[in-house]
């Protein structure tokens, strides 16, 4: 189709794109397809053998390299003529700044995470360069153009926030095998391997039991010389007998609940695994050690018994500490750990026998753990293919035909491809209007790394930002700073509001910059003595620009009357393609207004099977509404915007 | 399902897709094989996307030999000369595609395909052609109709800023969740002549307007004798007197079809690569899906127009062959 004046302004074009995983791939190969000269990429990532199926510009012998330059690379085999620049780095370091975006025409993102497109939406703001977002998951996917003050910007609309589940759940009352993956995953494994000064509820159950938390102190320190798997039989007893027995004294919380049964080791195998001399094989490199291997456990679908778990418990332990000694105190989570998986998967295994919840496979495990988001090629070749046809009217400026499109796994009315007008920005938008949020906040008792913490960077989503009361500076995080400021600012962090220099109290207006991202913005702030701790955990509260709505129904505060303190945050956005449309099983409960609707239609269009009643009237349907005869008419019918209409709150 | 489990290899390779269709749908795509005819850029990224998705094999047919225009948008040929010079189409794409994945195995099937016999095609579980003319399409259909077992068969085609899919699975029978039940469903689906029979005035009247500017290219490249693809703009007013004659047999109001349409039509004979990568998507997750014998495959046309955006399902069958799925069992 391309005419002359479309293959022109393509020539000239120069792009920025920001990831090269699943959707970037296609989208590079696409865009160098279609004539596309100079192509800037930007992605962080190596290349991990989990993204071969559908990364198709990498191979088996690229894995641990550059996902943007190997990209790069594999597209000028196929277009050896045109310029493409990969940047192995993260978007959001400080060379990407403003002055880096103004060089580009238009801005492709193919990312995974809501922080870096957040960033990356800030930005294209200051810089005013146009963004085409996208994102997919499974059959899902879609396609947005965000053109400041034309559209509205990829932050008009508030994002879901994470999910959470209430400690209490987590430490005590676990009912679902998600319950007991996050115990696994941020309280044993993190009070294991992970750094001991953070605090860790792992033993916070009981309020009454003075001794047993000095006991559980020693129970985790493993002695120098010691036999690692006595050690870890001792762990076992200790989380998974004796905690629970402690728990089962607080008779209150049983009353409407079936008991949890105490599991001790001995119970479940009697013989040690290990003779003292030790048996594993030598030589075995740090990304090889698996406990699967050395039990001779082959497949990960399997679901194993409580025995295999408790075993692969043991030996993913002794593992850790004979393997990988010198990372313990410094580890996290991670999703491709082989060894951390098949820890978590078999500690939150025994976890759910105590409790009576089905037993899972170390492949869904994973995936619950690592919040593995699924992706097919399929789906990100066809994004990409939208994501280009989207950047050539950008390029020529031809915003009456901007849309955004939803790619949809049970179309309602035969669109499977599904076009909708772009909306207008958001008034009220406190990133692309200059709406000033409020916060409400106990001055006195929260303290400027509070605020700093929960809300400057956590939701204002800001990486060095500039806290300024009238003119004077209460906080900057910066690379060129003076020592003496340094020292100011580490000192106010630990003060409350209300004792800062400059004094931040009711009625203060604050004024919070991030230099990188040329982005401000104006906080009302306002105190307020009480806050609901279970509803309220951060102890603060802002508005103006209102968050998705978390239900908090759904959190299912199970804990009759029991303390809880802060929610434990589970992140749902981090896997490989985070997206807008969330499946509709999980964290419904979590996505905005627009995604809510999506979900549900997608849910409730899959097609009823009385017969031909239903195509018949959808078809009737869109006869009524679609009775323009354009070529290319936008349809909108009362469902599409029951679909696409968002909450203007 | 079929007791055999999937390798270490295989569950680390497609984790993220088994996340998508389970362990079964792999252990199926791993036993299908995939005959392929018409290698262009569309076909190109179908091929790229079952390749990945992990299929047994698939079989290319493509006798052309490589030239200049063939580089346009199929990313899988090099554009060096030494590297295709004197090579077929089908065997060039077979040497990249084989790169994309080691555990699937592509080759080359030289040929006339529309001399193969009805025997030929009951290697195959899955049949897609493009680049075909309106005969070869009815003739190979026809073929895989013939055999005993189920041969599903899908035409493809990319004109410009359009592209069409056509489908055929004949008698299919499939499962799927509806929510938290697994309900059998069953769609009767016409051949490709049958469908393109089915009087145009039968139809719905909001039938995408690209199914009957197709047709009527096709059926002009058919009586003029052309090669798919061999228009131009100096085609038009025979065109446009083919669009007469049809819409007149057909009752159809000439507005129906598009003047400005069909000049598209016309002139993009090049393929456009955004297109390609959507249609190429669209067909290789509809053959996914096919074959895993999970979730609603598309019944029986798939139209795309990147002026619109639309990407719409058009079901073309008589009215008795059942135009929704018919629910076999639902006694849960």
């Amino acid at each position: 189709m391309a005419s002359q004046e479309q293959l022109s302004a393509i020539k000239v074009a120069r792009v920025l794109m920001v990831g090269a995983g699943g959707i970037g791939c296609e989208l590079l190969k696409t865009l160098a397809l279609s004539g596309f000269q100079d192509i800037h990429i930007i992605d962080m990532d190596t290349i991990e053998v989990s993204n071969l199926n559908r990364q198709f510009l990498f191979r088996q012998s690229h894995v641990g390299q550059s996902k943007a330059k190997v990209a790069r690379d594999a597209v000028l085999r196929f277009r050896p003529n045109i310029s493409i620049t990969s940047y192995h780095a993260n978007v959001k370091d400080s060379r990407f700044n403003v002055d880096f975006f103004k060089e580009f025409d238009v801005v492709l993102n193919g990312l995974d995470n809501l922080d870096a497109r957040r960033h990356v939406n800030r930005l294209c703001l200051a810089a005013d360069v146009p963004l085409v977002e996208s994102g997919t998951t499974g059959f899902l996917g879609q396609v947005t153009v965000h053109l400041k003050g034309k559209t509205e910007c990829y932050e008009c609309q508030p994002k879901p926030a994470p999910k959470t589940y209430p400690v209490c759940t987590i430490t005590s009352t676990p009912s679902k095998f998600v319950h007991c993956i996050v115990w696994a995953k941020d309280l044993l494994f993190a009070k294991l391997f992970g750094d001991k000064n953070q605090e860790n509820d792992l033993n916070l159950r009981s309020n009454d039991d003075a001794n047993s938390s000095e006991h559980s102190e020693d129970v985790f320190e493993c002695g120098k010389d010691k036999d690692i798997e006595q050690y870890g039989r001792r762990i076992y007893d200790h989380v998974f007998g004796h905690n629970i027995k402690v728990a089962l004294s607080t008779e209150e919380t049983w009353k409407n609940r079936n008991k949890p049964r105490p599991i001790y080791i001995k119970d479940v195998l009697p013989e040690k695994l290990t003779k003292e001399n030790g048996n594993t094989k030598n030589g075995c490199a740090t990304d090889d050690v698996s406990a699967m291997a050395s039990l001779g456990l082959k497949n990960p679908q399997d679901v194993w018994g409580l025995a295999e778990n408790s075993r692969v418990f043991l030996e993913s332990l002794r593992l850790f500490f004979l393997k990988r000694e010198e990372e313990i105190g410094n580890l996290t989570f991670d999703k491709d750990d082989q060894l951390a998986v098949e820890f978590v998967t078999a500690a939150a295994n025994i976890r759910a026998s105590s409790f009576d919840i089905p037993l899972h496979s170390l492949f869904e495990a994973k995936g619950i753990a690592g919040n593995i988001v699924h992706a097919v090629a399929t789906t990100n070749a066809i994004i990409a293919g939208l994501i280009v046809i989207e950047a050539i009217k950008v390029l020529k400026k031809d915003s009456s035909n901007y849309r955004m499109t939803y790619c949809l796994e049970h179309p309602s009315k035969k669109l499977l491809l599904m076009p909708v007008e772009p909306y207008e920005p958001n008034k009220s938008c406190y990133v692309c209007s200059e709406t000033p949020l409020s916060l409400e906040v106990n001055t006195h008792c929260s303290k400027l790394r509070d605020f700093v913490e929960k809300i400057v960077k956590a939701k204002l989503g800001m990486n060095f930002p500039l806290i300024m009361l009238g003119a004077s500076i209460l906080y900057e995080v910066g690379e060129d700073l003076e020592e003496d400021m340094v020292a100011i600012y580490a000192a106010n962090l630990d003060k409350a509001l209300s004792e800062l220099p400059s004094p931040v109290t009711s009625g203060t207006v604050l004024t919070i910059e991030d230099l990188q991202q040329e982005f401000s913005c104006i906080i009302n702030i306002k105190h307020r003595e009480e806050f609901d701790e279970e509803k309220e955990p951060d102890g603060m509260l802002l508005s103006g620009w209102v968050e998705a709505p978390v239900d908090k129904d759904n959190n299912k505060p199970l804990g009759n009357g029991e303390s809880t303190s802060n929610a434990l945050p589970e992140e749902i956005m981090e896997g490989e393609k985070d997206v807008e449309i969330q499946e509709t099983s999980e964290g419904t409960e979590n996505v905005t207004g627009k995604k809510r609707k999506l979900s549900e239609v997608s849910k409730s269009t899959t097609p009823d099977h009385s017969g031909l009643s239903d195509e018949s009237r959808n078809h009737n349907q869109l006869e009524k509404i679609d009775v323009d005869d354009e070529d290319d008419e936008l349809i909108i019918s009362d469902d599409w915007e029951s679909l696409t209409k968002k909450k203007r709150l | 399902m079929d007791g055999e489990e999937l390798t270490e290899q295989e569950t680390a390779l497609y984790d993220r897709q088994i996340r998508v269709w389970g362990a079964d749908a792999q252990r199926r795509l791993s036993k299908s094989h995939i005959l392929v005819y018409g290698m262009k850029g569309t076909v190109a990224e179908f091929c790229k996307n079952i390749v990945l998705a992990g299929v047994g094999s698939v079989t290319l047919v493509d006798d052309r030999v490589v030239a200049e225009e063939a580089l346009s948008a199929n990313f899988l040929i090099l554009p060096d000369k030494n590297q295709y010079q004197g090579k077929t189409l089908a065997e060039v794409c077979c040497d990249s595609l084989k790169e994309f994945n080691h555990m699937v195995h592509v080759s080359v099937e030289k040929g006339d395909i529309s001399t193969f016999g009805v025997e030929f095609f009951e290697k195959f579980d899955t049949v897609v052609i493009s680049c075909c003319s309106l005969a070869k399409k009815k003739l190979i259909n026809q073929k895989c109709r013939k055999l005993s077992k189920r041969v599903a068969f899908y035409t493809v085609d990319c004109r410009g800023s359009c592209g069409e899919i056509f489908v055929d699975l004949q008698d299919y029978k499939y499962s799927k969740k509806k929510l938290e039940e697994t309900i059998e469903c069953q769609l009767e689906y016409p051949s490709f002549e049958e469908a393109i029979s089915v009087p145009w005035r039968a139809l719905p009247r909001r039938v995408s307007k690209l199914y009957f500017a197709m047709r009527v290219i096709e059926l002009f490249e058919d009586v003029e004798d052309r090669n798919p693809g061999e228009t131009s703009i100096a085609d038009l007013p025979g065109i446009l007197k083919l669009r007469k004659e049809l819409c007149e047999t057909n009752s159809l109001s000439e507005s129906q079809v598009p003047d400005a349409l069909l000049e598209r039509l016309l002139i993009g004979t090049r393929e456009f690569p955004p297109v390609c990568a959507i249609i190429g998507g669209i067909l290789g997750q509809e053959v996914i899906k096919a074959i895993s014998g999970k979730g609603d495959p598309l019944k029986n046309f798939f139209f795309f127009d990147a002026m619109d955006g639309k990407g719409l399902i058009e079901d073309i069958s008589e009215p008795n062959t059942g135009s929704q799925a018919a629910l076999i069992n639902d006694d849960m």
